[in-house]
């Protein structure tokens, strides 16, 4: 086993290794600092987003808004949490030199055309549908795959089974033909 | 900014540097965990979960933390979770890598992203329609499997170990 990709990456045993490390410090750190035991996630923040960006325009319709009122429209913990993982990405690949702009991904690219209107919509339309479903479920593969699997969660199991699940059956039938 | 702005961005920059460090932020690497072609995903994810299990399960075995299961109300679970995943193969990120590989200069990532808020917009207008169908079927509330199937959750966590260095091992041997 290498503990070096041939990019220059880390082997993902090392990187997954350090996140699990990560998160018992952070389950530590914010029970400790901020009073609460507060876990990994990051869909919750996209609720929170589309509450801030709505409530610009529709002010009483975010406010009446039942779901928006639960979930508490604010820059929280996890928010910053987000917003950090862009810069944390960005400072490893400008250091690793992996840093690429990249209007279209390879493996779609090689199944359906350089179109970046075609990538758009479908990556808009996957978008929509996927983050419904992980509101509904009340999680994605950060606070049900992480998180809630590192607490054994019946839900979060059952969750993270899905995803893979459904994924692998709708990916096998979107991008599983060789492009001719 | 407030300290608990401030702890998430340090954690936060913390997690997309590993995230990317572990080149798991590319569309490829995600279809191909779901293609079964490229399991680098894989070997990410149940790495953090083999490690971050024993620290908070203990953490909380000494009272330190208190553990926070999400409820387990079947429909919303099986269905969001199918749903989920149908979007996830298609966009090919999730909510949190979407957002990582926005910061390694994979700018169409913008496309999955927006269209997450758009969804998340969405949920919250059908909300009312998903509490009174859904999310009203089957509700057991937040369980963890220890208490469900009634077996010491050290025995789960090392069965949980042996099952999952086994699949390492099997990664390993055919080069996937």
């Amino acid at each position: 086993m290498k503990w070096k990709t041939d990019d220059s990456g880390w082997s993902p045993y090392l990187a997954g290794a350090l996140v699990g490390l990560m998160a018992i410090a952070s389950v530590l750190v914010t029970t400790e600092l901020l009073g609460k035991t507060t876990f990994i996630g990051a869909s919750t923040t996209f609720v929170r987003a589309a509450g801030l960006l709505e409530r610009t325009i529709f002010a009483d319709h975010v406010v009446a808004n039942e779901y928006y009122t639960t979930t508490k429209v604010f820059v929280d913990w996890q928010f910053m949490l987000v917003v950090g993982i862009v810069l944390g990405a960005l400072i490893s690949s400008i250091m690793d030199k992996s840093f690429r702009l990249e209007s279209v991904p390879p493996t779609w690219k090689e199944r359906f055309g350089p179109s970046i209107g075609k990538r758009a919509v479908w990556a808009f339309a996957g978008g929509v549908v996927a983050m419904v479903g992980a509101r509904l479920a009340d999680g994605c593969p950060s606070g049900h795959g992480l998180s809630g699997s590192m607490q054994l969660s019946v839900s979060s199991l059952v969750a993270l089974a899905m995803f893979f699940g459904v994924g692998a059956l709708v990916a096998h039938i979107v991008y599983g033909r060789r492009a001719s | 900014m407030n300290i608990d702005q401030w702890l998430g961005l340090v954690t936060g920059v913390l997690f997309g540097f590993l995230l990317q460090k572990g080149r798991i932020l590319r569309f490829d690497k995600q279809i191909g965990a779901m293609l079964l072609t490229d399991m680098t995903l894989i070997k990410f994810m149940f790495s953090a979960i083999l490690v971050g299990m024993v620290g908070i399960l203990l953490l909380s075995d000494f009272e330190i933390i208190k553990l926070s299961h999400k409820p387990m109300n079947v429909g919303a679970v099986l269905l969001g979770g199918a749903l989920f995943g149908g979007g996830w193969a298609i966009m090919g990120f999730c909510p949190g890598t979407s957002q990582g590989a926005l910061g390694e200069g994979r700018w169409h990532a913008v496309f999955p992203i927006t269209g997450m808020v758009a969804g998340a917009a969405l949920y919250a207008e059908l909300y009312p329609f998903f509490k009174s169908t859904v999310l009203a079927w089957k509700d057991f509330g937040t369980i963890g499997l220890p208490e469900a199937i009634g077996v010491s959750q050290w025995i789960i966590v090392s069965l949980f170990w042996v099952g999952t260095l086994s699949l390492f091992y099997w990664f390993e041997k055919k080069k996937l």
